[in-house]
């Protein structure tokens, strides 16, 4: 279980500058946020630091990400 | 640390409350000045919305051909249908080359010409020589306008030493009893303290709050926090009924199409697959301006001929055009219909409907940034220590209607008006903050606790919603007389709702449901705000378009909206109309 704390900076976290990315993120914790893992979590921290066009673009397959980790993420933002 | 409350204290020159790119830029005048100056955030300051603005910048520059501060004034008034303050007007446009230069020695990386000067492209409504034709006066860094922008002026506040309070959210302005703002109190989210933030000069800087309804092109954050609070410490905020809603947002998600989709050839169609648009605007069709066709498309579903289960959304046809032009000119707008539409518009059309984009309206300014109250016949009555700027603020500049790419013109230079009318300010008073009264923080307290301590109250994501299906239904893009009516009984009747929120999560630390409903607080002040001023404006002009009095009434309604929250009362302020140094701009019919 993660801790609600960490979870919930997080959830902060997902709220963007631009609606794209704020609905994404709320179908992903919609979807996921109950089952989130560390390694999830940890992936996700890193996401979420991206900057917001980047970030866009990666959600829609126009920029990739080489770590795997962060893919695997990635690959759940897509599906949402 | 404060004895009768226990709440530490902070205390700053000046504060800014909101990281976009009006704040930012105050920001920059206010540090490189050397006061001491903090600024509160929701989020980092280079996620907030100004990071969406694609299109670009307005300013004169005549860089690709001629242009004059004096066309770009003529373009403004006409654009805001006459009711933009004239004065201010002036004094933004004559002020945009200036600020985009500075812009530019901050490092913003502007389109350039083949001789080195800033690219501009032209934009709908920006007009050479009063009106004749299509002008280049856009300056833009490709598609990332925003983005850069923010860049560009946080670098510039890190080198400055501003002080960054990042996931604080604002709570209250406090105000003494002369009416004098000293701060505001607000609270960190990751451990749930709240402070009083002390200052000799506080700005609003928090941007718009178009999630008060239920299509809406804002970001998630864009709560109107600073009109809250402002409403709440007695402050009216002025000309609320006006918003622009762009005709092409995906329908539930509120994501924009750009026009640049029917440009291509994309087709408006209703439930019967009509091509409705050849109806209302016989020659430009679907290419008719953003009001014409948001127009349109909002009496299309009134009637019932809506698509859906709901008959709530029109469909924007492209599957009539080449597959290859779709994957090569507009694969931004697939990958956006895919993800939100869940349909590819190479096989199906892309569901849309009428969008809320921005607020005219805002807390009421003159063109220094000083917040004005209207007294004893007086409409300047300078409410001492407060400020705003950007689109909480109602300078007036837009009036009834906002040109594109005069938004970031705004930022820029009431940004920095604002922080030089500070600077000025601060200056001229004592050196000691002025004393806090007993009981200073007791709303923002009751307020926490009546959250704290709810039982059996509403769920913020219902009430939130209902809030967002009301505006929608009732005050959309054109209004009628009985659904306006209706709307400002449900807004009342949501309020009532708003007031018995209920949190079942009582953490301290990112509690991000507790913040939703103190952002739902601040949403319901803007959403009767625009129902009543709605209601109660008996005409159409700009974005305000009634169904019962269809044309603009200059003799009755040449004049701005004040919005009261004590009683919900009204009051209106005449149009200043008379600019600073040329002669005013005769009103005219706005034809394009």
């Amino acid at each position: 279980m993660m801790e609600a704390a960490h979870l919930g900076r997080l959830r902060w976290h997902s709220r963007r500058g631009m609606l794209e990315l704020d609905l994404v993120l709320e179908r992903f914790w919609l979807r996921h946020g109950d089952t989130l893992n560390a390694e999830q979590a940890m992936a996700l921290e890193q996401v979420l630091e991206l900057e917001e066009n980047e970030l866009w673009e990666v959600v829609c397959g126009r920029r990739s990400i080489d770590e795997p980790p962060l893919q695997r993420m990635i690959e759940l933002l897509r599906e949402v | 640390m404060n004895k009768n409350t226990n709440l530490t204290i902070r205390k700053f020159d000046a504060i800014i409350v909101g990281a976009g790119g009006a704040g930012l830029r105050a920001a920059i005048q206010l540090s490189e000045s050397g006061l001491k100056t903090a600024v509160i955030s929701k989020v980092f300051p280079t996620r907030s919305h100004t990071v969406a603005a694609q299109g670009g910048v307005a300013a004169s520059l005549g860089n690709s051909e001629e242009d004059s501060w004096q066309w770009h004034m003529y373009d403004t008034v006409k654009g805001s249908d006459w009711l933009g303050d004239q004065d201010a007007i002036e004094f933004m446009c004559r002020k945009a080359n200036e600020v985009v230069v500075e812009l530019e020695h901050y490092g913003m990386p502007f389109d350039r010409l083949d001789n080195g000067k800033i690219y501009q492209r032209p934009f709908g409504g920006h007009m050479s020589n009063f009106g004749e034709k299509p002008v280049r006066r856009a300056c833009a860094a490709a598609d990332r306008t925003g983005h850069a922008m923010l860049h560009a002026m946080y670098q510039r506040n890190v080198k400055a030493n501003t002080q960054f309070f990042v996931e604080w959210m604002a709570l209250d302005l406090v105000r003494d009893g002369e009416g004098q703002v000293l701060g505001v109190t607000a609270m960190e989210m990751e451990t749930g303290e709240v402070v009083m933030f002390q200052a000799k000069a506080t700005l609003f800087a928090t941007g718009g709050a178009g999630r008060i309804y239920y299509s809406s092109t804002n970001a998630f954050i864009n709560t109107g926090d600073g009109l809250g609070m402002a409403a709440r410490a007695g402050i009216p905020l002025e000309d609320m009924e006006f918003w622009q809603f762009h005709p092409t947002g995906v329908a539930g998600a509120g994501v924009l199409i750009t026009e640049g989709v029917r440009g291509e050839g994309g087709i408006l169609r209703n439930s019967a697959g009509e091509r409705f648009m050849e109806r209302y605007a016989p020659n430009a069709k679907d290419l008719a301006s953003r009001d014409v066709v948001s127009r349109a498309m909002a009496t299309e579903i009134k009637e019932g001929r809506g698509c859906g289960p709901n008959k709530d959304y029109l469909l924007l046809d492209l599957t009539h055009l080449d597959p290859k032009t779709i994957m090569q000119r507009l694969p931004g707008i697939r990958d956006i219909s895919i993800q939100f539409a869940g349909s590819d518009p190479i096989k199906e059309p892309i569901p849309v409907v009428p969008t809320a984009h921005y607020m005219m309206g805002g807390i009421p300014t003159n063109y220094h940034g000083q917040v004005v109250l209207s007294m004893d016949g007086r409409h300047d009555v300078v409410v001492p220590g407060f400020y705003a700027a950007g689109e909480c603020a109602c300078a007036s500049v837009h009036g009834a209607n906002r040109l594109g790419t005069n938004s970031l013109l705004d930022l820029l230079v009431f940004g920095k008006s604002a922080g030089e009318a500070m600077v000025e300010d601060i200056k001229a008073m004592p050196t000691a903050h002025r004393e806090l009264a007993q009981g200073a923080f007791d709303k923002t307290l009751a307020r926490l606790s009546r959250l704290e301590s709810q039982k059996s109250g509403a769920n913020v994501h219902e009430v939130g919603l209902a809030m967002r299906r009301v505006m929608q239904d009732h005050c959309g893009v054109f209004r009628f007389p009985d659904m306006l009516a209706q709307g400002v009984a449900r807004i009342i009747e949501v309020e009532q709702q708003v007031r018995v929120t209920e949190v079942k999560d009582k953490s301290q630390v990112f509690n991000t449901a507790r913040l939703e409903a103190l952002e739902l607080d601040n949403l319901i002040e803007v959403a009767k705000a625009t129902m009543v001023s709605a209601e109660a404006r008996r005409e159409s002009r700009g974005a305000q378009a009634r169904e019962d009095y269809p044309g603009r009434d200059d003799a009755n309604w040449l004049k701005h909206t004040l919005w009261y929250r004590d009683g919900s009362r009204l009051d209106y302020k005449p149009v200043q109309m008379k600019p600073l140094s040329v002669d005013s701009i005769e009103l005219k019919t706005r034809v394009y």
